[in-house]
This record gives structure tokens, sequence and C-alpha cells, in this order.
């Protein structure tokens, strides 16, 4: 049998077999599922929760007609001496909140106080702030000639600006979604640089820990060096692959069997549904709170149209192409470096002239969807110590098929160099023990 | 030269000193072959090249009177001075790895090494972690591991370091045993009593050079001086006088029980007259040729190849 297959075997059950492993498999897609229920969970729970009831004491009387019930506050009007009357009321009603509307010397106030039982809840905060700016604005209005019938003819509703994407020959129009590009440019970006980082270290450390524990020594007498170092690199990226693939698997298990739970959630949740079978009450309140969740439907099929935009086959064969090869060219640097150094404490001044390309490329990965067809972006998606990352990050929205292939191409070439290098490097590294190499030194092994 | 593995005028240069300095040296089938020197001689790097860990710059090795070549790699097996293992792989997959990366078959592996372990008595650590294990344990699971696949050449760097008495016995039958069978061992080490236990030839190399080889008895012939030590029932003043002219007494020792008289004689044929000398004023307890020890010519011979 092929000693490389042996060592690939060892290297990949090994790692599969530790536990760390397990746990990372099983507990990062529910990590996952749980933030994303939890996003969605806080995005529809205000609308869901039970009413809360209000106590309003309006000293001022100018929002007497304002606040009206709607599916998520009711309201209850006051007429106390004070305050102090007024929190005695409010403590002894089933109220969540009290607010109170000074009366102030200018005709218009502009403060409102809200005491609560508990925490104020920021949906309930801007609501109440919505409400008593649009009122003050009619009123404004209003005192300045302009009627009910007038303002609400002015007040069109919401705007949307569609974003729509030529294709080159001009026959093909699509929208381009620019939120959910950004989203998936940053996350992707940031995969790549993770995985080449953790797979690339266990490269570094498997090797360190072979050169000090001696086992090398026996190794190389068994197999040739660069048959252990690719063994050792394949053998991890393979351990890459699998947690992947097992991610994928586990997370949409997960996600299919939570989407049972969650969907009689969000059904009660359906916003827009809720606010279109509510028999409008004629009130300029009424058609706001419409228009609102009007838009939040509108929002949410915005976001699934975005989100089925993208061409995920393509993003995942490239996620795959600039995983293998970024990681194989860093890999395999950083298994020189293993090789060179003798203790944890002498990594750092070689891993970081190999570290900063990748610190580059991520930082400027997060600016890449403000111009993805810039010089910067196009020049850093080129070349191969920054492409799998650059790349990644400008794939979302659309890069011309001979700029990926020229990218994959020249990342390639490089691996191949790269690779040629570093066994050099690391077959005379691993048997150097105590000498402390010189950079002068590392280029005689190298030639 | 009917020998199983030959190294022919080798030649290692590393970057500011040279290893290995256009060193030859035969090693005959069935035979355990010491390999000597101080530290940094050039041993290591020897074993290295004759394991093709590194290549010589110049110079052949023969194995089996074939160029030394991948295919061999299956045929020889060596235990470092170095030792290493997988700390937190279990000691059974960590035997039947090494194992199939000399050619082994996995169940074939596993077989054989179950048997080494028993008769080595510590089948119970085949689940354990190497971490878990004692360094002297850890050593004989390496001793198993190096010459589990039966290789015709087995190279030994310090094989006894790090084991108690009852152990280094154990491993002396071992290695006695594999002569037997006919592998051919060289064996490096500073221990020169073993060397004289084990070895049938010797070769001392000193600043990458072979200053001294052969088989070992006729190498400590070579060396003698005819030294004859002499143990009496009691001490004799008058010691010139009785023994024959020409025979120089180089030192008295006293003891409890004996009297011990080095002497030096002009040539070996003066013994018989020696004991006649003696006979009439005491009773010898025993009458012996000193060979010079391997302790004694390394010392010399390195002393002397000082530039």
């Amino acid at each position: 049998m092929n000693p490389i297959r042996i060592i690939i075997e060892r290297e990949y059950l090994t790692r599969v077999k530790k536990k760390s492993f397990i746990v990372m498999t099983i507990l990062a897609p529910l990590l996952i599922v749980a933030a994303y229920s939890l996003i969605i969970y806080l995005m529809v729970s205000d609308a869901t929760a039970s009413k809360k009831n209000i106590t309003v004491w309006d000293e001022s009387g100018l929002f007497y007609k304002a606040f009206s019930d709607n599916d998520q506050y009711t309201f209850a009007y006051i007429e106390p001496r004070d305050l102090d009357a007024a929190k005695e009321i409010f403590q002894q009603s089933n109220s969540h909140s009290l607010l109170y509307i000074p009366k102030t010397q200018s005709v218009i106030p502009e403060t409102a106080n809200i005491f609560s039982k508990s925490q104020t809840g920021m949906s309930m905060k801007s609501y109440i702030k919505n409400v008593m700016q649009k009122e003050i604005e009619r009123i404004k209005l209003k005192s300045s000639g302009v009627d009910d019938e007038t303002l609400t003819s002015i007040k069109s509703g919401n705007v949307v600006v569609n974003a729509i994407r030529l294709t080159e020959d001009g026959k093909k129009e699509e929208r381009s979604y620019p939120e959910i590009r950004m989203i998936l440019s940053m996350v992707f970006g940031f995969l790549v640089y993770f995985v080449i980082f953790i797979f690339g270290a266990q490269v570094m450390n498997g090797v360190m820990q072979e050169k000090t524990n001696r086992v090398v020594e026996v190794m190389v007498s068994t197999v040739k060096p660069v048959q252990l170092m690719a063994g050792k690199i394949i053998g991890i990226a393979l351990v890459g692959l699998t947690q992947f693939v097992l991610w994928i698997v586990f997370t949409l298990i997960i996600m299919g069997v939570s989407s049972v739970f969650l969907s009689g959630f969000l059904q009660g949740a359906d916003v827009s549904q809720i606010a279109a079978s509510q028999p409008a009450m004629g009130v300029n309140i009424d058609a706001l709170t419409t228009d609102m969740s009007q838009a939040q439907g509108e929002n949410i099929q915005y976001i699934m149209e975005s989100v089925l935009s993208v061409n995920y086959g393509t993003m995942l064969f490239a996620f795959f192409i600039f995983f293998i090869f970024g990681y194989l060219l860093y890999a395999s640097l950083f298994a020189a470096v293993g090789a060179i150094v003798d203790n944890e404490s002498d990594t750092q001044q070689f891993v970081l002239p190999i570290t900063v390309p990748m610190i580059i490329a991520l930082v400027t990965a997060f600016r890449v969807p403000d111009n993805p067809d810039g010089a910067m972006a196009v020049a850093l998606s080129m070349i191969p110590f920054t492409s799998p990352i650059t790349m990644m990050a400008r794939l979302p929205f659309g890069v011309p098929w001979w700029q990926l292939l020229t990218s994959i191409v020249l990342l390639v070439a490089t691996v191949w160099l790269i690779t040629w290098f570093s066994a050099k490097i690391y077959r005379t590294g691993i048997l150097m023990y105590g000498k402390k190499a010189s950079l002068k030194e590392l280029w005689k092994w190298v030639r | 030269m009917d020998s199983f593995l030959s190294c022919n005028n080798i030649t290692k240069q590393y970057t500011g000193h040279r290893a290995l300095d256009d060193v030859s040296i035969a090693v005959p089938k069935g035979c355990i072959y010491g390999l000597l020197g101080p530290n940094g001689a050039g041993k290591t790097s020897l074993i290295r090249i004759i394991n093709q860990i590194t290549k010589p710059d110049s110079g052949v090795v023969l194995f089996n009177g074939e160029p030394l070549g991948q295919k061999h790699i299956k045929n020889v097996g060596y235990l470092p001075e170095e030792r290493g293992l997988y700390k937190k792989m279990k000691v059974g997959d960590q035997a039947v790895y090494f194992a199939r990366l000399r050619g082994m078959g996995k169940a074939e592996a596993g077989k054989k090494l179950l048997q080494w372990f028993r008769k080595f008595e510590i089948e119970t650590w085949w689940n354990k972690k190497v971490e878990e294990l004692s360094k002297g344990m850890q050593q004989k699971i390496q001793f198993i591991v190096t010459i589990v696949h039966e290789p015709e050449l087995l190279i030994f760097d310090e094989p006894f370091s790090g084991f108690d008495p009852i152990n280094v016995d154990l491993l002396k039958n071992e290695i006695l045993h594999l002569k037997e069978k006919g592998t051919t061992i060289i064996f490096s080490t500073h221990n020169m009593s073993s060397v004289e236990e084990l070895c049938d030839y010797i070769c001392l190399i000193d600043n990458g050079k072979n200053i001294l080889s052969g088989e070992i008895h006729e190498v400590r012939n070579q060396f003698k001086d005819s030294l004859m030590e002499i143990r009496i029932d009691r001490p004799l003043d008058n010691l010139s006088s009785i023994l024959p002219a020409g025979v120089v007494v180089l030192e008295q020792k006293q003891n409890n029980i004996f009297n011990q008289i080095n002497v030096q004689t002009p040539s070996e044929m003066v013994t018989n007259e020696i004991i006649e000398a003696i006979v009439p004023h005491a009773r010898i307890i025993s009458f012996s040729e000193s060979l010079p020890s391997m302790h004694d010519i390394f010392v010399q011979e390195v002393k002397k190849n000082k530039p």
C-alpha cells in the first residue's frame, strides 16, 4: 500500500476520532440554527407578544385621539389630579406602562415620560414617539392651513428602490439585491480566511509535534519527507472537508426539525396578514400601522427573493476550489514553518509574514461590497496569496468568468511552486535540532 | 568482499564541516557490527545515509550487493537514539501504523505485534495511550516496532539507554536471538562493555574518518601489549629478582583475598617461566593475559587521532 495513503489515514482518523472534532461538528450547526432562530424570534416576538395596556395621562390635551388601540397596544386615558395620583392609578391597574405627556410652556410639548412596571421595549418607545411626531406634524400643518385630506394625499406611502443590473449583452436584466450579496460576500470571505487559518495551523502544529517528539527520525527513515508532508496536508484537508459536509448536513437536519416547530409560531406572526384582516379604523394611525405592516410584508418578500437570487451552485463550487487551493498554499507554508522551528514560541516570527497577506485580504474584503469591480478588489482577487479570500468576497456580486479562471490558474500554479519550495525547507528543517534557521540558511536549503 | 552492507568512500559535507570523509565500512552478514566514536564523530550521519534519510555527497552504499535504493527500506529496521512516538495515539494503533509503513499488511502486523507484546508481557498496554507509559515502557514498544517487520538489517542507536538492568538483559537476549536467525545488526553505542559483550566487528569513527575497524578479537589482539595479570595468595617483596629477566613489574595491588601483580613480558613465550618462578614462593590463584578493553582502545585511539 502506498505510504502516503497510510499517513493520510492516520492523520485523518486520529483527528476525526477526537472529542473536540465530534463536539465541534455537532455544536456548530446547533449554534448556527440557534442564532438564526433567535433572530427570527426577536423579529416577530414583538408582533406576537400579548397586548400591552398603556395608561395615558395627556396633560397637554393635544393627543386625545392620537393613541388608539391596535393589535399590540390598548390605551386607557386618565385624568388624575397630579403625577402622584396618576402613578397610584397606574400601580393599581393592570397596565404595563404609564405614558405621561406634560403640559409645557410652549404650545406643543416635545417631551413625554414612560413609567413602566417592567422594562420598556424599544419598539414601544419608538411607536409612541412615532405617533406623537405624526400628530405634532399634523397639528403644525393644520395650523398653517393644511387640512387632513390634503395631508393624507401628500403621504403617499413607501418608496421602493429597485437596483437592476443589465447583463453585458443587455438582453437580460435582474434585480441585484445588494444587501444579500454583501452578507454573502463577508460570510464567504471570512469563512475562507477562517478555515485556512484553522487547518493551516493544525498542519503546522502537527509537523512541529513530530519534530519535537522526534517521531520524524523514524518516519523519514521509512518514507520520503515529501510523502510525510503531503500525507499530513491531505489528511487534514479531508478532516476539514468532512467537517464542512457534516456541518451542512446537520444544519439542514436541525433546520428541518426546528422549522416544524417554528412554522406554527411563524404563521401566527404573519404581520401583513394580521394587519390586512383588521378592519380599517378610519384613523390616520391605523393607516400608518397598516402601511408599516405592508412594508414589513414586502421586506420579507424582498429578503426571500434576494436569498433565492444568488447562484449558490457557483458559490459552493468556487468555495471548494478556493478553499482547497488556498489551504494547500498556506498549509505547505505552515508545514515549512513547523519544520523550521523547535518550539512554539519560535513560530511567531515566521507565522507573521505568512499571515500578513491573509489579513490584508480579509480587511479589504469588508470593503469589497462598496466597489466589487474596483482596481483594488480585482488586483487582490488575482494575487494568489489573497485571491482565495478576495475572490470569494467579490463572487456574490458577479465576476466575469475569465477573471475567475485567471485567478484559479494563477492560484494553482503558485500552489505548485510554493509546495515545491516548502517541501525543500521541510525536508532539511525536520532533521535540524537546536539550531535556529536564519533566512540565509533557509535559502540554502531551497537551492 | 562478501559483505551484506558495504559503504564505500562515503563523503558528506554539511555547511561548515565535513561530517564524513571518505568512510568505508564492510558489514558481514549475520553479525553484530559496533559503530563507535566520540560525540559528533559522524556516526549519526553515516546511519542516516544507510537509512536513506540523507544522500551521501559521494560514495556508494551496497545492500546485499545492490546499490541501496527505495526497495530496501522494508528490509531495514531503525531504532534512533532520539526516540519518539505519537503521544496521543494508542500503543497498538501506533505499532500497527509503523509496521504498515514498513510494508506489512494490517492484519499481519496486528498478529505479529500481539505475539511480541505477549512475549514481552506487555499486551495490557495495547489500548493505552503512549503518554500514559513511562519512558522505559515507550522504549520497549519502540524496540518491538523496529523489529516487527523482520528486516534483514537492523540499526540500533544506543538501544539500552533508559532501561533497567533486567530489561537490558531482555533486550540483549533478543538482539543475540535476532543475530542467530541471520539478521545483520549495526549497533552504535558509547557503552564499551556491551560492545565487548555483543559485537563481532567494530568500527571506530572519529572526525568523520574510519580510524579503526575489524573483527573485535583481532582489534583487541592488535592492541595487546603482552600484559599479564597474576593473582597470588601472599605479597612478595623481591619480585623483580624472582621473575625472569626482561619481565617488567607494572603494579602490585593488595586486598584481603589476594595480591595482584601486573607485569609486561617481552613475549608471550615467557608465561610458563613466570609461573615456574613464582610457584616456589606463593600459591597462584589465577594467571591471565589481559586484553586491552575496548574502553582503553577507544580512548587511546581517539586521543592519538587528535590533530
